[in-house]
C-alpha cells in the first residue's frame, strides 16, 4: 500500500510526543518532580530518557563531570591572613606546552639579585585564542592552572585575561573537581611526608 | 599491536634497474623514481602489481638539499600493505612533474593541491588551477622559505611568551596589522580583480555539449555557495545546468582552508593533537586515534592494553554517532526538514556526554596520547557506554529504521539515483562506506588492521548498488557493525595502565617518515610524517577522506538533476573542516 | 518574568484598577518584541556552526528564545552568528552577505577563531578576528562553546538589546546613518581591505626601499 511507509513513520512521532506526558504523568504520580531537579536532570540525561529531552538552560543547568573544561584559571591558596598565595611559579611550562601560544607570562626578578623568583608579576591568556584543549592543566606540575566549569563568560569586549583575573581560590577548585583535588592533595601531602622524612634521615646521618 | 608496518613485498628497484633506486635514508621506506620514467613506472604499479588504489600524494619541500619531492602511497583495494615511491626535481622554478592523473584519476585535487601550496607543475594535468588558495595568492605557503604575515619563529614554543611575556597582540608587529602580507611595492589600487576565468573555462570545457531532447535550451552557470544552506559547510560548487539537469560541475574549495599543514610544521607533536581534533569535528576521536598511530609508528612504541580498548570503545562510539548524523542530514537536505535529524541529535547528545565525561569536552576531546589516552574511564562511565550500547543504541537504530526505511518519499529520492560504480570509485580513490556500498569490501580494520582490530569479529558491512538507497542503508549496517566491536571491547576490556609511556609535553620521535591510516567513518583518513630527529615535525600531511571523495562528484553527477546533487553532497559525507584543512 | 521586566515602569496604577490596566514604555515594549524574535542567519562556517545546530536541537532549544528561525537569505535575518574560522577567501562573501542584511542587525562572533583568530591564528589564510571588518557585539570565548555557552552569550546579546532606545537606535537616525555598509574586500596577492588602500601602498613601497637600501 502505498503511504504505509509515511504511516509507520509517523507513528514513530506519534509516540515521541505521547511518550512525554506518559514520562510527565508518571513522574507526577510517583510524587517527583521532573523539571529543576538534578534528579530530573540526570534521568532526561540518561539511556532511559524519553519523550522531552530539553534541559532549559539557563533555568537549569545540565549537570557538567568533573573533567569538563572550558577555560583555564589560575588558583591560590588562601593564606593565614587572607593573603592570596599564587601556586604559579611562573616556570613557563604552559606557555611551553600551549598549542595557539596564548599564554604569556612576565617572571618576576628579584630586584636586588636580579635573579628569578618564582612567582609571576603579570599573566596573560587571550581567552579569544584558547582553544580549551586543556594542556596546560595537564602538565602544570604545581597543579596551579587548571581548566574551569564555568562557561557563561561571553562578553562585549574581546576577552584578554590578566592575573586578577584569573585567580580563583582552591576552595572554589576543590568545589568544582572535588575528586582530582583530593587526589592531588593526597599526592601532595605524601610528597611533603616523604620530603620530611629525607631530611630527617639526613640530619641523622650526618 | 598489529604489524601495520608491514615489510616491502614489492621490489621496483630490481623490476626497473637504473630507473628506480630503493630509498635507503635512515626511516625512509619506498621507491625512488626518475622523474622520466614516472608513467611508465606508474602504470606497472597499478598494472603488473596490482596497487589499484592511489591514496595519498604530497610533497615536501627538501630546502637544504635543494630538493623538491613528491610521495605516492599506492594501495591494493584487496588488502595488505603498500607501495610508497617517489619522484625528486631540482628545487628550482618551474617545478616540474609528469602527472597521474591517467592512471590513477583520483590523483586530481591532490596534484591540485601541491600544486597550489608547493608550486609543483604536474605536467599533464588537463586542469590545474589553485585549489585551496584563490587564483591571484603570492606564492606557494608551504615551501619552507615562505613566511605568513604572523610569522614568529620557525617552532613553537615561541620565546616571546616567558619569562617576558608582556602581552603583545601578533597584530601590532605586523606591518599591515591584519595577518596580511603584500609583495614590495604592490598598489591595491591598480589591482585587478580575477574574474576566476579560469574556472569557467575549466567548466565550460567538462561541460556535457550533446544532452539529448530536440528543445533547444539555454545553459545557464550557477554558483551555489559558498553561503548555501545545503553545502555542509562552506563549499562552492559553480554548476551549468540545462534546465534542472547538470551538464557541467566543478567543485571549489578552500573557504575554510586553516592551513592545517603549516601550523602542523610549526607545533611539536604533542601540539598538533588538538589540532587534529579540528580538522572531521564530527569525530574528533578518530583524528586522533589516526594521528597518535602515526607517530607512534615513527616512535615504534607499544600502546598500553587497556588503552587500545578504551581507543577502540571511542572511534566506534564516534562513528556511530558520525552516521547518525549523517542520516539525519541526508534526510534534513532530503527535504524532511528537522524531525530525524533530531532524533539523530538526541543519541548524538547521549555519546558526547560520555566523551564529556572522560576527556572533557563534548566535540574537541583531545583525548589521545602517544602510547595511550590520557586518563582513564571512569566506572561510571564505563557503565553509562554499556547502558548506551546494550540498550539504547540498537534499540534506536532500529527505530530509525523503522521511521524512515520505509517511506515512499525517501525511496524515491534515493533508489536508484547516483550509482557509482565500483570500478569508477577504485579510479577514483574513493575510500570508505562510499567505496564499500559499491561493493567493494574495502575497510581499514580488516584490510590492514591497525590496533587491536584483528581481535574483534566482525564483519565489513557492503552493498552492492552503489546507488544513494544503498549508501543510506550502509550507515545502519556499519552503526550495527560497531556496536558488534563495541559490545565485545566492553566485555573484553582489561584492567590496567592507560600509557605505556611517561607523561611529558616533549616526546622524541626519530628521524624518518611514516603513513598512518585509519578507517575513519568518512573514510581513509591518513597521515604523512617526516621526522628530522627535532621536536617539531619537518613535513605534517593529512590525507582527508572527503577531499579525495569529491574527486568522483563530477562525474556522478552529470545528467542528474539539481536536487539530487543536494542530496549526493550529504550521502559523500563531507565535512569542510577535513575538506579544506 | 517578561510581564514584570515590561510594565511598571517607575509609575503606580491606582489599587482598584491595578488588574485591568498596563503601564509600559516604548522602548520596553519595543525591546521586548526585538528581543525575542532574533532571528539568526543560517550561515555555518566551520566547527562551531556544529554546535550551533546542536543548541538548535531538542536538547537546548533555542526556540525558547525565538531564535530558531534559521534563515537562508540575509534579507530576513537579524542576526549573523560568525560560527567559525573566517578565512581570507570566505571573507568577501561574509562582508557581502552583512552588507544585505538589513537593520537593525547584530553580529556575534561565536568561539574563538571568529573573536580573534583562535588556534588558526597564525595560519595565512585566517582573518584574525571579523571584528576587523564588521561591528561585533557580543564574543564568546570557547573553542567550540557549548551550546550552553551559546545560549549565554545569545541571553547577552538579548541584554543589549533592552538597553537600546527607540529614539536614539542608528536605523531610524535619518541624518547620520549610513547602513552601517562594509565596503568588499578584494582578493588579490592577499586580502585587500580597500578601507585602508593608501596605508597598503605606503607599506608596500616602503617595504621596497628598505629592501634595497
Amino acid at each position: 500500500m502505498y503511504g504505509k511507509g509515511i504511516l509507520k513513520g509517523l507513528s514513530v512521532t506519534w509516540k515521541r510526543f505521547w511518550d512525554t506526558y506518559t514520562e510527565d504523568i508518571s513522574w507526577m504520580l510517583r510524587g517527583k518532580k521532573r523539571y529543576n531537579t538534578e534528579e530530573g536532570i540526570r534521568h532526561r540525561s540518561s539511556k532511559d530518557t524519553k519523550g522531552i529531552f530539553t534541559v532549559q538552560y539557563p533555568e537549569e543547568q545540565l549537570i557538567v563531570p568533573e573533567e569538563f573544561r572550558y577555560v583555564p584559571f589560575l588558583v591560590y591558596d588562601e593564606g593565614a591572613d587572607g593573603k592570596k598565595e599564587v601556586r604559579c611559579t611562573s616556570c613557563g611550562i604552559c606557555a611551553k606546552v600551549c598549542p595557539p601560544q596564548c599564554i604569556w607570562i612576565v617572571r618576576t626578578n628579584d630586584p636586588v639579585t636580579n635573579r628569578p623568583v618564582p612567582v609571576p608579576t603579570d599573566f596573560y591568556i587571550d581567552m579569544d585564542i584558547c582553544m580549551n584543549c586543556g594542556f596546560c592543566a595537564e602538565y602544570c606540575p604545581f597543579d596551579a592552572i587548571k581548566m574551569d566549569h564555568d562557561f557563561a563568560i561571553a562578553s562585549y569586549e574581546r576577552n584578554v585575561y590578566n592575573l586578577n583575573k584569573l585567580l580563583k581560590p582552591a576552595s572554589y577548585y576543590a568545589g568544582i573537581r572535588p575528586e582530582n583535588y583530593a587526589r592531588e592533595e593526597e599526592a601532595r601531602k605524601a610528597k611533603e611526608a616523604a620530603k620530611a622524612a629525607k631530611a630527617e634521615a639526613a640530619a641523622a646521618t650526618s | 599491536m598489529a604489524t601495520a608496518t608491514q615489510t616491502q613485498t614489492v621490489d621496483l628497484a630490481a623490476r626497473f634497474p637504473g630507473m628506480v633506486s630503493a630509498d635507503t635514508r635512515p626511516g625512509y621506506t619506498g621507491f625512488i623514481v626518475n622523474k622520466d620514467n614516472l608513467i611508465e613506472v606508474a602504470t606497472a604499479v597499478r598494472d603488473e602489481f596490482g596497487f589499484d588504489l592511489m591514496t595519498a600524494v604530497t610533497g615536501v619541500d627538501y630546502i637544504a638539499e635543494n630538493k623538491m619531492e613528491v610521495v605516492y602511497h599506492a594501495f591494493k583495494t584487496t588488502g595488505g600493505a603498500g607501495l610508497v615511491f617517489k619522484v625528486q626535481v631540482e628545487r628550482v622554478d618551474p617545478i616540474e612533474v609528469p602527472s597521474l592523473i591517467n592512471i590513477w584519476p583520483g590523483v586530481d585535487f591532490q596534484e591540485r593541491e601541491a600544486w597550489d601550496l608547493y608550486g609543483i607543475k604536474f605536467t599533464g594535468h588537463p586542469d590545474l588551477r589553485r585549489i585551496l588558495m584563490w587564483e591571484g595568492f603570492e606564492g606557494h605557503p608551504l615551501r619552507k622559505d615562505w613566511k605568513e604575515p604572523f610569522y614568529e619563529e620557525d617552532v613553537k614554543p615561541y620565546k616571546s611568551r616567558w619569562p617576558e611575556g608582556n602581552h603583545t597582540y601578533a597584530e601590532e608587529k605586523n606591518p599591515y596589522r591584519d595577518n596580511l602580507n603584500f609583495p614590495e611595492g604592490f598598489d591595491p589600487e591598480k589591482f585587478t580583480v580575477d574574474k576566476e576565468e579560469d574556472l569557467y573555462l575549466s567548466l565550460e570545457r567538462d561541460t556535457a555539449k550533446d544532452v539529448d531532447g530536440s528543445m533547444k535550451t539555454e545553459h545557464i552557470v550557477v554558483n551555489m555557495g559558498p553561503h548555501h544552506p545545503s553545502t555542509h559547510g562552506v563549499l562552492r560548487v559553480a554548476v551549468t545546468l540545462d534546465g534542472e539537469t547538470i551538464i557541467g560541475l566543478k567543485p571549489v574549495m578552500g573557504y575554510l582552508h586553516r592551513n592545517h599543514d603549516k601550523i602542523g610544521e610549526r607545533n611539536t607533536y604533542l601540539q598538533i593533537i588538538p589540532y587534529t581534533d579540528r580538522l572531521d569535528y564530527f569525530n574528533s576521536m578518530s583524528n586522533n586515534f589516526g594521528y597518535v598511530t602515526t607517530i607512534e609508528k615513527l616512535m615504534k612504541i607499544q600502546v598500553a592494553e587497556r588503552a587500545e580498548y578504551i581507543r577502540v570503545i571511542m572511534a566506534e562510539l564516534s562513528r556511530v554517532q558520525n552516521h547518525l548524523i549523517f542520516i539525519g542530514m541526508l534526510m534534513n537536505d532530503l527535504g524532511t526538514m528537522y524531525t530525524p535529524s533530531l532524533y539523530a541529535f538526541e543519541e548524538r547528545e547521549l555519546v558526547l556526554d560520555i566523551f564529556e565525561a572522560v576527556s572533557g569536552t563534548r566535540m574537541m576531546c583531545n583525548y589521545f596520547r602517544f602510547g595511550g589516552v590520557v586518563r582513564d574511564i571512569p566506572d561510571y562511565v564505563l557503565q553509562k557506554i554499556k547502558d548506551l550500547v546494550f540498550e539504547r543504541l540498537p534499540a534506536k537504530t532500529d527505530e530509525m529504521e523503522r521511521f524512515l526505511n520505509e517511506n515512499e518519499v525517501l525511496v524515491a529520492r534515493l533508489k536508484g539515483i547516483h550509482v557509482l560504480n565500483a570500478e569508477d570509485a577504485i579510479k577514483y580513490s574513493v575510500t570508505g562506506p562510499v567505496l564499500r556500498a559499491t561493493g567493494v569490501p574495502y575497510d581499514l580494520r580488516r584490510a590492514d588492521p591497525y590496533s587491536i582490530y584483528d581481535r574483534f569479529d566482525f564483519d565489513v558491512a557492503v552493498r552492492h548498488n552503489g546507488d544513494m538507497m544503498d549508501n543510506y542503508l550502509i550507515r545502519f549496517d556499519e552503526i550495527r557493525q560497531s556496536l558488534r566491536i563495541l559490545e565485545q571491547a566492553l566485555k573484553q576490556i582489561p584492567q590496567g595502565p592507560i600509557n605505556s609511556q611517561k607523561a611529558a609535553y616533549q616526546v622524541r620521535v626519530p628521524a624518518g617518515e611514516a603513513y598512518g591510516r585509519i578507517e575513519s567513518p568518512k573514510g581513509e583518513l591518513g597521515f604523512y610524517v617526516v621526522s628530522n630527529g627535532k621536536p617539531n615535525p619537518y613535513r605534517y600531511h593529512v590525507r582527508p577522506a572527503s577531499f579525495v571523495n569529491l574527486t568522483a562528484v563530477e562525474s556522478m553527477c552529470k545528467g542528474s538533476k539539481i536536487a539530487d546533487f543536494v542530496a549526493l553532497l550529504a550521502m559523500l559525507d563531507i565535512v569542510m573542516g577535513e575538506l579544506d584543512r | 518574568m517578561d510581564n514584570e521586566k515590561l510594565s511598571l515602569p517607575n509609575y503606580n496604577i491606582p489599587q482598584d484598577i491595578e488588574n485591568v490596566v498596563a503601564i509600559t514604555t516604548l522602548d520596553r515594549l519595543y525591546n521586548w518584541g526585538r528581543r525575542s524574535s532574533v532571528w539568526p542567519l543560517m550561515f555555518g562556517l566551520a566547527c562551531c556552526a556544529i554546535e550551533m545546530i546542536a543548541a538548535q536541537t531538542a536538547r537546548y532549544d533555542m526556540a525558547r528564545f525565538g531564535m530558531e528561525v534559521m534563515r537562508p537569505t540575509p534579507r530576513q535575518a537579524d542576526m549573523m552568528l560568525v560560527s567559525g574560522t573566517v578565512t581570507k577567501k570566505m571573507l568577501p562573501s561574509i562582508i557581502r552577505l552583512y552588507n544585505q542584511m538589513p537593520e537593525p542587525k547584530y553580529v556575534v562572533a561565536m568561539g574563538a577563531c571568529a573573536s580573534s583568530g583562535g588556534p588558526f591564528k597564525e595560519g595565512y589564510n585566517v582573518v584574525a578576528g571579523i571584528d576587523k571588518f564588521l561591528p561585533v557585539d557580543v564574543y564568546i570565548p570557547g573553542c567550540p562553546p557549548t551550546p550552553q555557552a551559546l545560549i549565554a552569550g545569545m541571553i547577552k546579546l538579548q541584554e543589549k538589546i533592552d538597553k537600546e532606545s527607540i529614539s536614539k537606535v542608528r536605523w531610524y537616525n535619518k541624518e547620520k546613518f549610513d547602513g552601517n555598509y562594509v565596503p568588499m574586500p578584494l582578493l588579490g596577492p592577499d586580502l585587500i581591505d580597500v578601507r585602508r588602500n593608501t596605508e597598503i601602498r605606503d607599506i608596500a613601497a616602503k617595504k621596497t626601499t628598505q629592501e634595497s637600501a
